[in-house]
């Protein structure tokens, strides 16, 4: 097949717009003590917040930039042209009507109907860094669920939060996560109660809207005994001239028993650098799945972990990353197994476009002194032009002589005789293409809900139009 | 961590490198027919050596390696006597059926050569040691001696290698001449703390078909030592090479081998190592496809043991089209035992069409073994195939189950599947004799204990 590489032109308008921003705080550009005085007053939180922060600030400036290992384009982030914080200030909505008309407005170009929505259990939706809409159905509240936002969380019920927040990924886990412990603002805190198996799933949606504003959500999630829990956030950005800097830090934890399922579609612009630190902390007989999507961005760093603590734990990890002209995906996993009879799965399907590159980054871990722990990894990529890159970089290690663990990974391309069958029936090369994408994907889109599902076909569509010809 | 780092204080430093350039002094005096380009490319090579740092931590190149047992100063690299029982060694290094020539070094020293027959330097075959050829085939060594970069992160011992190393040798095959047996170079270790730097240049021109065996043997089961080896091969279009080290150090013994191919178009490269040996080995392969339509293949079987630690880092680079390259590195680990396998398939842009495999085997035989394994690929062609597997497991219970049905002891059994496990790139090894020879080293290291 020959495919000249071609300047691509992404269908981007739902995402490519933006209203004039009214934020009543306003951190400024840069960080400093003075930035996380600014946000912690604005926020009234209390003085262990504070110090905790302005700890991390610390970390955050004495680590160096991964580049050792990383793509060296991190360098190009300018610190200092960053606006850490701001908000409407205006406290989380209790009903529809009292989200602001432009906000509204934004969830219709995402193509959210309102009728939609009122089947979805709950949803947070944020705009900037405060929840702008929060919505519990009365049924999940009646359980005893809490889901807040992160400053509504550590301020009304922090016996339940501070036990966990920054445990699961402590502050100096990396240079992010550092960045992230000083200045989060936004993100959600869910505490489900043993034993309750919330039965809708709870969403976010997430969307940028100011240019050079970084985002910095947290995100905690607790599941209790034999509790069952479905968390989606979905994300899209509006387009803007300089880069931006989205750096999340989301900690689950899985008590003995309980199922935490996590997912992921993402559509930054691509001027974003979606730096994020994501892990779980499993304990016995419990189960923790992240489903991650990543399309768009400039840069995507996030390798989704679970530490599997307790006895016949499981993670799993399903990824899908798509990566066009001008991105990179540099996406994987973690998996660190820390007692016996742990198991985990790692499916990870790539797609490279244009000159995008995708990067698949993998950990599995099995320290020694551990029985009948098992993990099996796959990757596979797709190359779609001439000129696409992909790469593989997994670490394996593994002691003792009663774990196994497999890896396997594959390149290809798409076969030129499918796209000549497709075009024979009348199709279009570039319809061609991206059925066959949508191919290759298919059995890991299968696993998501519905409207994910839905959603990620549209995407990739809109991903490869003009990939081709 | 060796004293020569910038780790350490300057005022030891200094004194430690004042010591080491000396016994480099020493080492360039010891060598008289050192001929002027050869010395200055020492002299060269060790100030690189000297202002080289030492691995560190953080290099993506050494990750989980134990740096600290990486200590090359206290190893004496002086002139050594002269080897008092060379026949003895020279009637031991007997690991062919049929050869075209050998050489035996004990210790860098030449102790013994089989030159190759008239006919094929009748034919211009060039079969020497590197002592010679640095007064004899200058030109030739001009063109090839170290000439391909190191990649894999031992560019340190790489100098180092180029600095003191005095002999070794050098195989040239001209255009079309095909030679039907291996040629051998065998080296042994025979003193407490020696540094031997064994070398290997095969240069095989267009059409033609060589092959040759490399063996590295101590004489004794405690004398620690340094062995640091360089080995590159050359192959022309079309022509064929097929390359395979024995490496049975004892276990005292610090081993560095960087060994490095460029294939040309339709050239077959193939390369096997056995690695039993070593305390702490470090072995690194560059496969170079820069011809269309070359074969490299890449085969590793390695046994470790007690403490030993065996650190392989291998690279596919594929810079032209229609290639193909396979590699199969299996490793079985007992007791404490650590094993690294770092690999990395690099399709440039252009190598349309590349096919290229890589597959890492672990078998785990104890429940304090360590098996780290880093397949990696970097693609930026999308017409290719590509793959690489890596597994990590333990012998099956299914199958011993199925022995000790038939009335075989379970040891026996884990014996017998653990061969088994090997026999893959066993068969690989053309000469009957050096696979028998193999076999019964990996047998010896599995009963002894």
């Amino acid at each position: 097949m020959t495919t000249a590489p071609t300047q691509i032109e992404i269908d981007r308008d739902k995402g490519d717009f933006q209203y004039p921003e009214q934020h009543k705080f306003d951190a400024g550009t840069g960080l400093s003590e003075k930035t996380i005085d600014y946000i912690c007053d604005v926020k009234g939180e209390d003085d262990w917040v504070r110090s905790y922060r302005k700890r991390a600030l610390k970390v955050f400036e004495s680590k160096p930039m991964p580049t050792h290992w990383a793509t060296k384009d991190l360098e190009n982030i300018d610190f200092d042209k960053i606006r850490y914080y701001l908000a409407d200030g205006q406290r989380a909505s209790r009903s529809w009507e009292d989200v602001p008309d432009d906000v509204k407005e934004t969830f219709e170009r995402l193509g959210i109907p309102e009728n939609e929505r009122k089947f979805l259990a709950g949803v947070e939706a944020q705009f900037d860094s405060e929840a702008a809409y929060s919505n519990i159905k009365d049924a999940v509240a009646k359980d005893g669920v809490i889901f807040v936002g992160s400053t509504e969380g550590l301020l009304k019920h922090p016996e339940i939060f501070r036990k966990w927040f920054g445990k699961v990924i402590p502050t100096g886990d990396n240079k992010f996560s550092a960045l992230n412990s000083a200045v989060f603002s936004g993100g959600s805190f869910i505490y489900v109660p043993p034993g309750v198996k919330v039965s809708h799933p709870l969403q976010a949606y997430f969307r940028i809207n100011a240019e050079n504003f970084g985002q910095f959500e947290r995100t905690l999630i607790i599941a209790d005994e034999g509790s069952e829990v479905t968390y989606m956030e979905g994300c899209t950005a509006p387009k803007f001239d300089t880069a931006t800097l989205h750096s999340a830090v989301v900690e689950l934890v899985a008590m003995p028993g309980a199922k935490i399922e996590y997912i992921t579609v993402q559509n930054w612009s691509s001027n974003v650098y979606n730096l994020v630190t994501k892990r779980a902390l499993a304990h016995e007989n419990s189960v923790v799945k992240w489903i991650d999507c990543n399309i768009g961005s400039r840069l995507t760093m996030k390798y989704p972990g679970v530490v599997l603590k307790g006895r016949k734990a499981r993670g799993e990890v399903l990824s899908i990353a798509l990566a066009n002209d001008g991105q990179h995906q540099d996406t994987g996993a973690k998996m660190i197994h820390a007692a016996d009879e742990t198991t985990s799965n790692v499916i990870s399907k790539s797609i490279s476009v244009g000159d995008g590159r995708s990067t698949y980054r993998g950990q599995v871990h099995m320290p020694k002194n551990l029985k009948g722990c098992k993990n099996n990894t796959e990757c596979d990529a797709l190359l779609i032009n001439t000129n696409s890159r992909t790469d593989t970089y997994p670490a394996i290690t593994v002691r003792g002589d009663s774990n196994s663990v497999q890896h396997e990974a594959s390149v290809s391309k798409v076969s030129a005789e499918q796209i000549f069958y497709m075009q024979q029936r009348g199709l279009s090369e570039g319809e061609a293409m991206s059925l066959s994408v949508n191919g290759f994907v298919n059995d890991l889109t299968r696993q998501f809900p519905m409207e994910y599902s839905v959603e990620l076909k549209r995407l990739i569509e809109l991903e490869m139009e003009g990939s081709v010809g | 961590m060796n004293s020569i780092t910038e780790d350490v204080p300057k005022k030891t430093e200094s004194k430690s490198v004042t010591t080491f350039k000396e016994t480099f002094n020493q080492h360039i005096e010891d060598i008289d027919t050192t001929p002027g380009w050869w010395r200055r490319m020492k002299r060269e090579a060790f100030e690189a050596f000297l202002e080289t740092p030492m691995p560190k931590r953080k290099d993506e190149s050494w990750r989980f390696a134990s740096l600290s047992n990486l200590s090359f100063a206290e190893f004496d690299y002086g002139k050594p006597p002269s080897i008092a029982n060379a026949q003895e060694l020279v009637e031991k290094s007997n690991v062919l059926e049929h050869q075209s020539g050998s050489f035996i070094f004990a210790d860098n020293q030449t102790i013994d050569a089989e030159k190759a027959s008239f006919e094929l330097q009748q034919k211009g075959v060039i079969w020497t040691s590197l002592r010679e050829a640095t007064s004899k085939h200058g030109e030739l060594l001009k063109d090839y001696f170290m000439k391909q970069e190191v990649h894999l992160g031992s560019e340190k011992f790489a100098l180092l290698h180029s600095a003191f190393v005095e002999n070794g040798v050098l195989l040239y095959v001209p255009k079309g001449v095909e030679i039907e047996y291996p040629f051998l170079s065998y080296n042994w270790i025979t003193r407490n703390n020696a540094a031997a730097f064994p070398h290997t240049l095969i240069i095989a021109e267009e059409f033609s078909k060589v092959s040759l065996v490399e063996a590295h043997f101590s004489t004794t089961e405690e004398a620690p030592a340094l062995s640091c080896g360089v080995t590159h091969l050359f192959a022309g279009v079309g022509a064929k090479i097929d390359y395979t080290l024995l490496q049975d150090y004892n276990e005292e013994t610090l081993g560095f081998q960087i060994n490095s191919n460029i294939a040309g178009k339709d050239s077959t490269v193939k390369s096997l190592s056995v690695n039993v040996g070593c305390r702490n080995y470090r072995s690194e392969t560059h496969g170079q496809i820069k011809g269309d339509g070359a074969q490299v293949e890449m085969l590793s079987l390695a046994v470790a043991d007690e403490d030993q630690e065996i650190d392989q880092r291998t690279l596919q680079t594929h810079s032209a089209a229609n290639a193909n390259s396979n590699l199969l590195f299996k490793n079985a680990l007992k007791d404490k035992a650590k094993t690294i396998f770092s690999g990395l398939i690099k399709v440039d842009d252009g190598a349309q069409h590349t096919d290229a495999y890589q597959t890492n085997r672990n078998l785990l035989l104890s429940n304090t073994a360590e098996a780290n394994s880093l397949p990696g690929l970097e693609i930026e062609a999308n017409d290719v195939k590509c793959s690489h597997g890596a597994t990590t497991s333990q012998i099956e219970e299914d199958e011993i189950f199925y022995m000790l049905a038939r009335g075989i002891p379970k040891e026996k059994a884990q014996e017998l599947i653990v061969y088994g496990f090997f026999e893959e790139i066993l068969e690989r090894i053309e000469d009957e004799k050096l696979t028998e020879v193999a076999r019964s080293i990996i047998q010896t290291k599995f009963s002894s204990k």
